[in-house]
């Protein structure tokens, strides 16, 4: 037998799936309008929630959504982590703050990162707006915005998060 | 609302797992690493390949290592005409069930041939070791007729 460092006590034992994504029609038709730089929703016909990304359906009423409404980049922290630990295969250096935002128009909020900020001032309310990378990179992704940054509008009380017009707050 | 193009992306999910043996598969796994194989003696007295940690009839723990054969006969066998990527063989081969020498249960492993009419129950089969062992099933690169 060999002398004890060489025995064997772990062993690498990987998954690894791969799928081929297909959007359906509302990812699809979201996604399109992604890369000519527009944010939209899909509105329920009965309880009048604005969904983004849409899924083609409520969640709640279950039913179909077909109505497209145009949102602003314009969006209010509704929660937020500060990321101290690096992940493997993720190319950003903590710290960094990933945030659920809900966008102007919305009433669900989407996850995205928040950037030229102090991290530690960051809070529930705060008002932020998407940093987009320059239009000659847009493709069908999230990633066209980089980042969103806080803006200087007034916080948005809790209980109002999420129920603002396309127009923000001051509309 | 115009008809959207259809939109796909291929994505690879990894879960990178490492797993820890426990000192009976970490014993024939050293093994292999130094191009042995190793089975355990269970109660009946049956030599078992890959060795278990306790017995399959009563439960106890087993610790009686035996060195088997790195020849044996196929017991049984499966041809994979079209290898899948996770395969361990880009060319079609064998899935069998091998009895090494000095077992008395079969092992699954592939056996490389050439064509499947090659293949017979009862057949005679050689372990092939990889150029350099790990410590991993692999380290046997695959059986080959004799």
């Amino acid at each position: 037998m060999s002398d004890e460092q060489d025995e064997i006590t772990v062993i690498n034992a990987p998954v690894y799936l791969k799928y081929n994504f297909t959007a359906g029609k509302a990812p699809a038709r979201y996604l399109t309008q992604l890369k000519k730089g527009v944010l939209t929703g899909q509105r329920c016909p009965k309880c009048s929630a604005v969904y983004v990304p849409p899924r083609g359906s409520c969640a709640s009423c279950g039913v179909a959504t077909e109505e497209e409404v145009e949102l602003s980049d314009k969006a209010t922290v509704e929660s937020f982590t500060i990321v101290s630990i690096p992940i493997p295969g993720n190319p950003i250096e903590p710290p960094f703050v990933v945030a659920n935002l809900v966008l102007d128009g919305s009433n669900i909020s989407l996850i995205h990162l928040l950037s030229e900020c102090v991290n530690e001032d960051v809070h529930i309310g705060q008002r932020v707006q998407g940093v987009w990378n320059p239009e000659s990179e847009w493709d069908y992704s999230m990633n066209n915005i980089r980042y969103f940054k806080p803006i200087d509008e007034p916080d948005v009380p809790v209980e109002k998060i999420g129920t603002l017009p396309v127009t923000g707050l001051e509309g | 609302m115009s008809q959207p193009e259809t939109l796909n992306q291929a994505f690879e999910l990894g879960y990178t797992y490492t797993r820890s043996t426990g000192p009976v598969i970490g014993r024939f796994l050293t093994a292999l690493k130094n191009r042995k194989i190793v089975g355990i003696k269970a109660s009946d007295s049956r030599v078992i390949v890959p060795p278990m940690e306790y017995d399959p009839d009563t439960a106890e723990e087993l610790s009686e290592f035996v060195d088997v054969g790195e020849q044996g006969e196929i017991v049984s066998f499966a041809w994979v005409k079209e290898p899948r990527e996770s395969h361990p063989m880009q060319v079609p081969f064998a899935w069998a069930m091998i009895k090494l020498d000095g077992a008395d249960v079969p092992m699954v492993h592939c056996v490389a041939a050439a064509a499947e009419s090659d293949i017979a129950t009862g057949a005679r089969v050689r372990a092939v070791w990889a150029d350099e062992t790990i410590g991993f099933i692999t380290d046997i690169r695959c059986f080959e007729l004799v």
